[in-house]
């Protein structure tokens, strides 16, 4: 095994800023990342053996400890719990005679939990050995752990047939839907893969490039909404010996898997996209970072790029241009939604945990190992080539005056047609819901659990960047949904989970936000503790990144729009309480010494 | 060519060299911004939010900002020095941090920012997490109970060959700073001092010395922390 494990640090030159591949490769041979190797990397890499578990510790699907030889990871997102996880993950549990979090005794079965894996579409879902598996029934449950148990290879275990489109294609051979149910500016097939590299980039300015992409008007669709030109004029005026184009394929806000359904079907456009962009931006250098869940696209999305390569797509001269040299790369993540910051990102790409840093310096002046960095969404980048061959006006001639073009929506939840939606901007929620067949709803989150909650009085208002602005998640929820315990609690849960923790606010206030929270839903609230919650909240907006800064959203929002779900749980007439139980908090010592304690004035 | 700048804190004018920080120009000028994570010589990285101010209304790190000709900057107003108590009070809250049986009372910067801002009772619930004491190194202790995860001994304690001798584990609220086994064994007297030093809190304690200067006669038991700014 040693001589195995440095051959894999030998593949990658004993270069620390590659530590995630290393860790990916390790963990593929053995299982898991042991002493040994850890040991065996401090001595290679210059680093001591805590800063090799530092990185192992910080993201989920890596790790010291032995895991199962199969393992499960459950998805615990808000629409798995509403679409049956729990009888899902009871069924895993007996029959893999294990408990969630852990490995079985015979080392046969690890089962764990795991923020939103992009498949709110067709939840319940979970990742067993890195392969995906969707709409889980009890009964499917078992049929695939007995399959496991009698030896079957885990790409036997699909007896529901491919996925539709690609999905089905040998490179990829999964169960995953597309679920496309509209299609506009982006989805539909009206492009020749690479015809504006092969008959535009000769012919055309870098500079031109940018001009006709600053025209359009076409700003992040990751969430953000910066201004896609401008940030591409700021990375070719930066100086660097090098200059970066990353595309941020780590999507991870709950409720979302538009991403997911554009690198299945569309992944041509993205990587053009990158290819234009670092034409235009001047850059050798491309990445794209896919989150781990997605890891089932890796093969196929590896061999497009090899066959651009063999087309003289991608390296050195593209297209005979001279001088424009440029390449992509897939890193693979290892499970932190935190990641989905562009400079934590950069971090991570740099085999480093995924700690957002401080800006200023921004990444297009200083980004990975410090070159210049440009970092766009995959559906941004996949936009461009449509604008460069339909031209600016096209473009704003979809949506509104403050948005651009279209923007693709991930609906899921409590409606009867959950998929992917190209709507143009300025689409009001009501046409949303119309739209995706959503019948008596309470609620609806737009933006995932970092966006907002709202209610029936606000359904009139528009996505934009002025209104509601959307990296596209809408999850409903009907009327018979428990906002504050399954949805509130759910999203709370998510952000103290992704916390990386490097700031005090985001890492410690989601926790006492957490209790005071609990308290209510216990009944023992009173009117102080929604004060409390909303004064308490704003403590969050001085982190150092979105999460933080957003991470009181799920209490805030709901506050907001639904108070009275929060005054129906408080104290009439009571104006403190401490939330204290004595009777539980002595429960454990009375039962151990076998004494039943005498409560007065309870 | 001027190698100066001016920009303005809470209405005073302060010049200052380019390329310094605001919290350094500040404290050049005499005026006092908070700090806990910072350390000098070392890249600062904006984890305690202490040093939180507002330039043109944003909130930003003074630590990690650097000083430009023009700044408008908010800092020491009501608003902002609440925002720093609660920082205080919820780190307070989320450690085991009881002064009295603490080594490094009077040293302690935590401690010295609490009195500075006046915290009495923290607002928010005690955590009261459970967390663990490092004794394994034969030169320190390395106490969970106390540690604000500043970072501080992460960056400025290293061997000669680079190797950090602390390091993060976990992360979120299960965040932990963590003494290398191997390198904690190895560590010498100097290191081991440093290392205790350069913590603000008593997360780190050289062993043995602990209270050979007594309390009473400490950095901040008579004069309020930021007094030498």
């Amino acid at each position: 095994m040693k001589e195995k494990i440095l051959e894999i640090i030998s593949n990658y030159n004993k270069d620390k800023t590659r530590l995630m591949d290393i860790l990916h490769d390790i963990q593929s041979i053995a299982g898991y990342v042991d002493a040994e190797s850890i040991e065996l990397l401090h001595k290679e890499l210059g680093i001591s053996a805590s800063q090799v578990r530092e990185v192992i510790s910080f993201y989920h699907f890596y790790s010291s400890e032995p895991l199962g030889k199969v393992n499960i990871y459950l998805n615990d997102s808000v629409t798995a719990i509403m679409h049956g996880r729990e009888a899902i993950l009871e069924t895993f549990e007996k029959e893999c005679n294990v408990k969630e979090g852990s490995v079985s005794e015979d080392g046969q079965f690890g089962l764990f939990h795991t923020s939103c894996i992009g498949m709110n579409d067709q939840e319940p879902a979970a990742i067993i050995n890195g392969k995906m598996f969707t709409r889980l029934t009890p009964y499917r449950v078992k049929e695939i752990v007995k399959d496991l148990k009698s030896g079957k290879d885990i790409k036997e275990l699909i007896y529901e047939g491919d996925g539709g489109g690609r999905n089905a294609l040998p490179g990829i051979h999964s169960m995953v839907c597309n679920n496309i149910r509209r299609r506009s500016a982006l989805l539909t097939h009206d492009y020749t893969p690479f015809d504006v590299t092969k008959k535009v980039l000769a012919n055309t300015s870098p500079e031109a490039i940018i001009d006709v992409v600053e025209a359009s008007n076409i700003r992040g669709r990751g969430g953000a909404g910066f201004p896609t030109g401008m940030k591409w004029k700021f990375g070719r005026k930066a100086v660097g010996d090098h200059h970066v184009i990353i595309c941020n394929a780590d999507e991870g806000e709950p409720g979302t898997f538009k991403d997911r359904v554009i690198l299945t079907e569309f992944p041509e456009l993205v990587f053009e996209g990158m290819v234009i962009a670092g034409y235009a931006v001047g850059a050798d250098i491309g990445l794209l970072y896919l989150r781990y869940e997605y890891k089932y696209l890796l093969n196929y999305l590896n061999g497009i790029l090899a066959d651009m390569r063999s087309k003289k797509l991608l390296g050195n001269g593209i297209n005979k241009i001279e001088g424009f040299n440029f390449d992509i790369r897939i890193q693979l993540g290892a499970g932190a939604y935190i990641c989905g910051e562009e400079s934590a990102l950069i971090e991570s790409l740099e085999g480093k945990r995924g700690e957002p840093r401080d800006k200023p310096p921004f990444p297009v002046e200083r980004g990975y190992l410090n070159y210049p960095t440009v970092v766009n969404n995959v559906e941004t980048l996949a936009l461009i080539p449509k604008i460069i061959t339909k031209g600016s006006d096209w473009f704003l001639g979809l949506g509104n005056k403050a948005s651009a073009g279209t923007k693709i929506l991930s609906i899921s939840g409590d409606c009867n047609y959950p998929g992917i939606y190209e709507v143009e901007w300025g689409t009001t929620i009501k046409d949303i819901l119309d739209m995706s067949g959503s019948l008596d709803v309470q609620a609806i989150q737009v933006a995932g659990p970092s966006g907002a909650l709202i209610g029936e009085k606000d359904f009139g208002r528009q996505i934009s960047y002025t209104d509601l602005p959307t990296g596209g998640s809408m999850i409903v929820f009907g009327k018979e949904r428990d906002i504050l315990n399954d949805v509130v609690m759910n999203f709370l849960n998510f952000f103290i989970e992704e916390s990386c923790g490097s700031c005090s606010t985001c890492r410690n206030m989601t926790s006492v936000l957490k209790e005071r929270f609990t308290k209510i839903l216990n009944g023992r609230g009173v009117k102080s503790d929604i004060d409390d919650l909303l004064n308490w909240s704003e403590l969050l907006k001085v982190s150092r990144c979105g999460l933080g800064q957003t991470a009181a959203n799920p209490i805030t929002s709901s506050i907001t729009n639904f108070r009275h779900l929060y005054e129906n749980l408080i104290q009439k007439d009571v104006v403190f309480d401490t939330g204290f139980d004595l009777e539980e908090s002595v429960k454990a010592s009375c039962a151990a010494v076998g004494r039943q304690p005498i409560l007065h004035n309870m | 060519m001027n190698n100066t700048i001016k920009f303005k804190i809470d209405g005073k004018e302060i010049v200052a060299e380019k390329g310094k920080t605001v919290v350094e120009a500040a404290h050049d000028n005499g005026v006092y911004i908070p700090t806990l994570c910072n350390f000098p010589g070392v890249p600062p990285k904006g984890g305690c939010r202490m040093c939180t101010i507002k330039i043109n209304g944003r909130f930003m790190t003074s630590c990690t900002t650097p000083a430009a000709a023009g700044m408008e900057i908010e800092s020491n107003t009501p608003e902002i020095n609440e925002l720093r108590k609660s920082i205080i009070e919820l780190l307070f809250v989320s450690g085991n941090h009881f002064c009295p049986a603490c080594e490094k009372s009077g040293n302690c910067e935590l401690q010295a920012l609490a009195y500075r801002y006046q915290m009495m009772v923290p607002k928010f619930p005690y955590s009261f997490p459970v967390k663990e004491v490092d004794a394994s190194s034969p030169k320190i202790i390395k106490d969970q109970n106390r540690c604000v995860l500043c970072q501080r001994c992460m960056k400025t304690i290293k061997t000669e060959d680079g190797e950090r001798y602390f390091a993060f584990e976990n992360r979120g609220n299960n965040l932990e700073v963590i003494l290398d086994p191997e390198l904690g064994k190895k560590m010498s007297d100097e290191i081991a001092k440093l290392a205790m030093d350069n913590c603000p809190v008593g997360s780190i304690i050289q062993k043995e010395v602990g209270f050979i200067e007594p309390i009473g006669t400490r950095k901040y038991d008579k004069v309020a922390i930021g007094t030498d700014v």
